[in-house]
């Protein structure tokens, strides 16, 4: 049996500052075999070793079809993500995954797609805006919402504003607080769906935030007619092993590990914001 | 017995069974059958186990101890790989290996197997096998014995896995006065059984035999209903009993770490002091620790009553979407344990009712 548990090194390649504490490393595998078995689907996530001091998981914000790097946006947050920030071009790293299940990507297919971010570096979602804009064929209206508390907190203020400039684009940004030369909504995101210009009826919705954001929006998206099997979000929980084997993550009867993080609304609605699970 | 004992060191295998230390019953290296606790009877009740000498001339005239399997597979705590860095900052990672001495346990009880089948499956059978598990589960050959003397706290004949031994084992004895009756369960249990001078069984010994398990389970008082609760707990969250039950829980995770059941467990990096190495350690958890639940700056579950909750919810409802199955086996090994008494099967019928709503 090989040991699952092991990772394989990988080396930072670039490491780009986004905000004060948020940043990107691009990786890649040290054996070159490794590196070309590698493949991943956009919502899936990668255990990420930092030497001595342990692994996190870390959302991949990549295209999946560049074979040559993958990226990583992370919040230098605590023990591990404080110590990945350290790290400079030719450092060495310990990656294992992908694990989880990704977006519903074929099924948004020919729709409308709604993606609904609350909080910082919302990294998960990333992947399938990078993902839709490199196909913007393969799809129709992209409608993107993002809330943060700060105006300040908002990372790619310029791609926002890139994106919201395109065809068939419409991006929706709001800060609780605003600052000066804010040029979005001061309030809640949710405050925003009677702007939204889509076809609610069939369009799919990918949502990745703090859960009551995303409680909030599923209840305007449910007013505008989306049926909830159009609905996805990925939720977080605490996790050690990523592969079914810790518990920590676990909701109910679900590890959020190997189950999600990226789950239909159907299957977290049980549970959903009740405390404790 | 001593004859079995080295039959199966002649095969290889290292023996460990029953034996009576700091006045309980625990599994530890067996070489000689004189180790065996003879003529001793446990007592045990919610909060309490305690230690009777009987004089009798059984040797497995007891049940469930604090542990049996779970440390030898699913250890307490042990080395998942190693990262060593090089002068030159790269770093090289290095499975560690795992015992892999061929492991006989004896006196291994129906209950103790069916939990061993779900950590088999937990552990085995998902996405990801693991690897030290896996070594030390292949390696294992189990001696069950009938259980003929359960305790107050046992409820294995309501859960439907005891007190006889169905599956999983190699070979099954059953304990009589004059001698043990011996069944085979596997090719291996029938090599090593092909290896004893044996007599047959007369049909008093048989009747005997079946007569001790079957009053075995009539002896229990206490029971789990027998339908899935799964759906009765979680409608049942916001039931006052939680706060109750938290009045009285110490959150010290005793029964999740006497459960045989229960699989949570942390990871953590040690590294040495001259930063050229990091062990990376897999040790148990429980639901009860504050950490276990922290995301984001906040704790998922806060306070006893969300801990005992998840406990609860989780071992009898929520594992049957995971594993088809309830996770309790019905050892009653978290109502002796518990230091204030806590009892499972009060809980539930407390928090589900009579009528089951
Ligand atoms: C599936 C999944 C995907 C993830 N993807 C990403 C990603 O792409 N980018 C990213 O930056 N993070 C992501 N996270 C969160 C990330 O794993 C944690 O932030 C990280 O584990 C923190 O580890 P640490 O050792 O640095 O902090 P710790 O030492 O564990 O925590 C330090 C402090 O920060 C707080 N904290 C921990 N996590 C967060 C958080 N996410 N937000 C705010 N405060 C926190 C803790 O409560 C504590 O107070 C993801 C988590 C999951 C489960
Ligand atoms: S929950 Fe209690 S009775 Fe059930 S298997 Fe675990 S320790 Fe035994
Ligand atoms: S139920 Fe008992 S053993 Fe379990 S955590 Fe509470 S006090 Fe400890
Ligand atoms: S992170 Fe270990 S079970 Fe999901």
């Amino acid at each position: 049996m090989t040991n699952p548990h092991r990772p394989l090194e990988a080396e930072v390649v670039e490491r780009i500052q986004e905000s004060p504490t948020i940043f990107t490393l691009r990786l890649r595998f040290t054996d070159p075999e490794q590196h070309a078995a590698y493949s991943f689907a956009p919502g899936q996530f990668n255990m990420l070793y930092l030497y001595g001091v342990g692994e996190v998981p870390i959302s991949i914000v990549s295209d999946p079809e560049d074979v040559h790097l993958f990226d990583h946006t992370i919040r230098a947050v605590g023990r591990v993500t404080k110590g990945l920030a350290q790290l400079e071009a030719g450092d060495r790293l310990g990656i294992r995954g992908p694990y989880g299940r990704g977006w519903p990507l074929e099924l948004a297919e020919d729709r409308d797609v709604m993606i609904v971010t609350g909080g910082l570096g919302c990294a998960p979602v990333v992947s399938v805006i990078n993902y839709v804009m490199r196909r913007r064929e393969q799809f129709r209206r992209l409608v993107i919402m993002q809330g943060v508390k700060h105006s300040d907190d908002l990372i790619w203020r310029s791609q926002y504003t890139h994106w919201s400039g395109l065809p068939e684009t419409q991006v929706l940004v709001a800060a609780d607080e605003g600052a000066a030369l804010w040029p979005w909504h001061v309030g809640h995101v949710t405050d925003l769906f009677d702007r939204v210009e889509m076809d609610f009826s069939t369009a799919v919705a990918m949502m990745c935030g703090p859960e009551g954001m995303m409680r909030a929006a599923i209840e305007q998206l449910h007013a505008r007619g989306m049926g909830e099997d159009n609905l996805f979000l990925s939720m977080e929980r605490s996790m050690k092993c990523a592969m079914g084997l810790c518990g920590h993550c676990q909701r109910g009867g679900q590890f959020v590990c190997k189950d999600g993080p990226v789950f239909s609304y159907t299957q977290v609605k049980p549970l959903f914001g009740v405390r404790g699970f | 017995m001593q004859t079995l004992l080295d039959a199966l060191r002649e095969a290889g295998y290292r023996c460990v069974g029953p034996q009576l230390r700091d006045n309980a019953i625990v599994y530890d290296e067996l070489g000689d059958t004189s180790q065996l606790p003879q003529g001793v009877r446990d007592r045990q009740a919610p909060g309490s186990y305690r230690i009777e000498i009987d004089a009798g001339p059984r040797h497995f005239s007891w049940a469930t101890g604090p542990q049996a399997l779970k440390p030898f597979l699913f250890a307490p705590q042990e080395i998942l790989w190693r990262a060593e860095r090089e002068p030159d900052n790269t770093i090289r990672f290095v499975d560690t290996p795992v015992s892999s001495t061929p492991l006989a346990v004896i006196g291994v009880r129906a209950c103790d197997l069916a939990a061993l089948r779900l950590q088999d499956r937990h552990f085995l059978e998902g996405p990801f096998a693991d690897p030290h598990y896996g070594a030390r589960r292949e390696n294992l050959f189990l001696v069950a014995v009938h259980c003929s003397h359960p305790a107050d706290t046992c409820f294995c004949a309501s859960t439907g896995d005891g007190p006889r031994a169905e599956q999983g084992f190699d070979l099954a004895l059953n304990e009589l006065d004059d001698g043990y009756l011996l069944q085979e369960g596997s090719e291996r249990g029938a090599a090593i059984a092909a290896k004893l001078a044996l007599s047959p069984a007369s049909d008093a010994q048989r009747d005997a035999a079946e007569r001790e398990i079957e009053q075995a389970a009539q002896q229990q008082t206490r029971a789990l209903p027998s339908r899935t609760l799964r759906d009765a707990l979680f409608a049942n969250l916001s039931h006052p009993r939680w706060d109750d039950v938290a009045e009285r829980c110490l959150s010290c995770g005793n029964c999740t770490s006497v459960c045989p059941t229960c699989f949570c467990h942390s990871e953590l990096d040690d590294a040495s002091l001259d930063g050229s190495q990091s062990e990376h350690v897999r040790e148990w958890d429980s639901c009860f620790t504050a950490g276990h639940s922290h995301i984001h700056g906040i704790t998922l579950r806060d306070d006893t009553p969300k801990r005992y909750r998840q406990w609860l919810t989780h071992k009898l409802g929520s594992w049957h979407d995971q594993y088809g199955r309830s996770g309790c086996v019905g050892c009653g090994r978290c109502i002796s344990w518990c230091p204030v008494g806590i009892d499972i099967t009060e809980e539930v019928a407390a928090i589900c009712g009579e009528n089951g709503s």
